[in-house]
């Protein structure tokens, strides 16, 4: 006789039943997932690459990725054929054949051209976030972690640092409206005021100094979206720091650094790793808010891109494309998607913008994961 | 000075009980008077009024069972302890070449420049080899690229690792053996010509192989450096050192030549120690 046979066959069914459960939870997620992406890939690839339509086309459609958006014509030639043609080109065509006849002609707003303008003002935006972000977030972890005392006051800040991670982001696009965009933040001196005196005016050499808020600006979204994934960089930045093993500092400290020289040469280029693969996970992140950059930074449509003659904004030490405001991916998306009817002719512009984005923030996730790779392998101690 | 001198008459008309035979003070590099230690604002003290002259250019063991304060004590000499808050030395000096370590004019950098540590765990940085030893002197804003290389090579011959590694100084220092990286930190070490290399079981990660290699090396350095070497292992304490001084929660219990500790202790406790009774 077996004197290992199973005692009770009602555990062992149990013990199945739980594990297929599990499994099934399991399963049902990555199903969902995978299907979004599927659906998501079977409308959207076809405008990115009309190669993989059903009528054929060139490999890549370059005009949706390298033209602004803009007004979407649809009419009905001479021939009875329907037509759709982005405003620009619809002025044109009308040039070119001026006796050509029209009819049925019907607009649908944003969804002609391509989807250039909030591509470069989604980088833009990422790119003022994330230096913004870093600077302020590799400080703030090296001084928590290495030149803080640990006590109750530093507990109280990474408590905050950490409730600060919770809070929604349209409350981080509100705060950054009330204060990046209207608050008056930017000194400027000026002079020739007269008596047309904002509130604050410090009188100086024969002029005033004032302060100007930013109003709707790539500068104000930036700097909100680096408010927002703060408590995220610090945390990954203190993490990657805590994991940089005790013996390096001992060593280098032993060796007669100073603190600054054993922080700069024997802590940090060990935790770089750690905080590049964070800030890229960040960027996934910041680029995908709609929230905070709604009231901040962008526009439903703009004919041109931030650095095409931007609007003076008065400051002398600021590029003036850092005042303007942007148009960006994911506000895109809520336009195309909420403002605007699904037609045939529509369904391009609402679909392709989609997967481009999604196409986006991947490549960025696919960054972070080979980074963590590469460094894994690289740096072992 | 005269601070000096009122030591030495104290030392010569009433000598500490542990300590019978004091090294006459012009030798002492290093020494302890009555320090005692804490890790918690000084609510309990882990060393208790130690006291003994650590002589120069010898080797001195501190031996003793887990938790008896020598490492703690190793780490007060180059104030490595300040990288915790809370810890302070409550009562008692440490004088390296007579200047007392914990005054306020003392710059820490500048002590551990001249008092060397080699750790337990062998620690060198994720770097070539090259850059490991060269480390303290780029540091102290050496750059010039001849000096460098020489200090290189005289550390890696002093700490016999020139031979194995000449050829490979800018591959990492990971790639070596244990035994190889322990001596490779030895070399970071005395590349930056200290007076005193303290040593924090060096040997304690190490196969017996690499620790035999370790000790000898240790036996040629002792002519140029004062080492301080903590050891659980009491073979190699007799092996290396010329004074041991035993140590039990947090007090020094006995310190004289290791001759004598190992052969005729004069405390029993030293005794059950080394003979193995407890520890």
């Amino acid at each position: 006789m077996n004197p290992f046979q199973s005692s009770s066959n009602a555990r062992k069914s149990k013990d199945a039943f739980g594990s297929i459960v599990l499994a099934a939870l399991t399963y049902i997620i990555l199903g969902c997932t995978l299907f979004i992406f599927y659906d998501i890939a079977k409308k959207g690839l076809p405008v990115l690459m009309p190669v993989f339509s059903e009528k054929g086309g060139e490999v890549l459609n370059t005009d949706f990725l390298t033209r602004m958006p803009e007004t979407l014509v649809e009419f009905t030639d001479a021939e009875g054929v329907k037509q759709s043609l982005p405003s620009s080109d619809f002025i044109e065509y009308t040039k070119a054949n001026p006796d050509a006849v029209v009819e049925n002609k019907k607009t649908n707003a944003y969804s002609g051209g391509g989807i250039k303008g909030p591509l470069v003002g989604t980088a833009l935006l990422v790119l003022v976030c994330m230096v913004v972000a870093l600077v302020i977030g590799i400080a703030a972890a090296v001084y928590l972690n290495e030149y803080a005392k640990q006590g109750r006051f530093v507990g109280m800040i990474r408590l905050a640092i950490m409730n600060l991670a919770g809070v929604p982001s349209i409350v981080f696009g509100l705060f950054g409206f009330a204060f990046f965009c209207l608050f008056p933040l930017i000194p400027v001196f000026e002079t020739g005021l007269g008596t047309d005196l904002p509130k604050v005016a410090i009188p100086m050499f024969g002029g005033h100094l004032i302060f100007k808020s930013l109003g709707n600006s790539l500068l104000a979204g930036g700097l909100t979206l680096a408010v927002m994934v703060l408590p995220v960089i610090i945390a990954a930045c203190e993490e990657s720091l805590k994991a940089v093993p005790k013996g390096f500092r001992e060593a280098s400290l032993a060796l007669g650094a100073t603190k600054w020289q054993c922080i700069r040469t024997a802590v940090l280029p060990y935790a770089t790793p750690g905080i590049l693969t964070a800030s890229v996970l960040g960027v996934t992140r910041v680029a995908g808010e709609t929230a905070p950059i709604m009231f901040t930074a962008a526009v439903a449509l703009k004919g041109k891109l931030p650095w095409d003659s931007p609007s003076d904004n008065g400051i002398f030490w600021m590029p003036d494309f850092l005042t303007d405001s942007v148009q960006a991916m994911p506000y895109h998306i809520y336009t195309v998607a909420a403002r605007i009817p699904r037609t045939d002719a529509t369904a391009a512009m609402q679909d392709g913008s989609v997967f481009v984005f999604l196409l986006m923030v991947m490549a960025f996730a696919s960054v972070s994961i080979y980074l963590r790779i590469h460094f894994r392998k690289k740096l072992k101690w | 000075m005269s601070n000096s001198m009122n030591d030495t008459t104290r030392t010569a008309t009433a000598p500490v009980p542990n300590n019978p035979n004091p090294i006459a003070k012009q030798d002492a590099m290093i020494e302890i008077d009555d320090v005692s230690f804490s890790y918690d604002h000084g609510q309990t003290n882990v060393l208790r009024n130690i006291s003994f002259d650590i002589p120069a250019g010898k080797v001195t063991a501190l031996i003793g069972p887990s938790g008896c304060g020598k490492s703690t004590l190793l780490r007060c000499l180059n104030r490595m302890n300040d990288l915790v808050d809370t810890s302070k030395v409550t009562n008692g000096q440490i004088r390296i070449m007579g200047q007392d370590i914990n005054a306020s004019d003392v710059d820490p950098i500048e002590l551990r420049k001249q008092v060397g540590m080699v750790f337990q765990k062998y620690n060198p940085f994720p770097k070539s080899i090259y850059d490991n030893v060269a480390y303290g002197l780029r540091i102290q804003g050496i750059k010039n690229k001849p000096k460098l290389d020489e200090a290189v090579e005289r550390s890696l011959r002093r700490a016999a690792l020139w031979g194995e590694v000449k050829d490979r100084l800018g591959s990492s220092a990971l790639g070596l053996s244990g035994g190889q990286q322990q001596r490779l930190c030895i070399a970071r070490t005395i590349a930056v010509s200290p007076r005193i290399v303290l040593m924090d079981e060096p040997c304690s990660a190490l196969d017996p192989i690499a620790t035999a290699r370790i000790e000898e090396l240790i036996a040629e350095l002792r002519e140029e450096f004062t080492i301080v070497i903590v050891t659980h292992n009491m073979q190699q304490a007799t092996r290396v050192s010329d004074r041991t001084a035993f140590f039990y929660i947090g007090e020094l219990i006995e310190y004289d030549s290791t001759a004598k500790i190992f052969s005729n202790p004069s405390v029993k406790q030293t005794e059950e120690y080394i003979t193995g009774r407890f520890g």
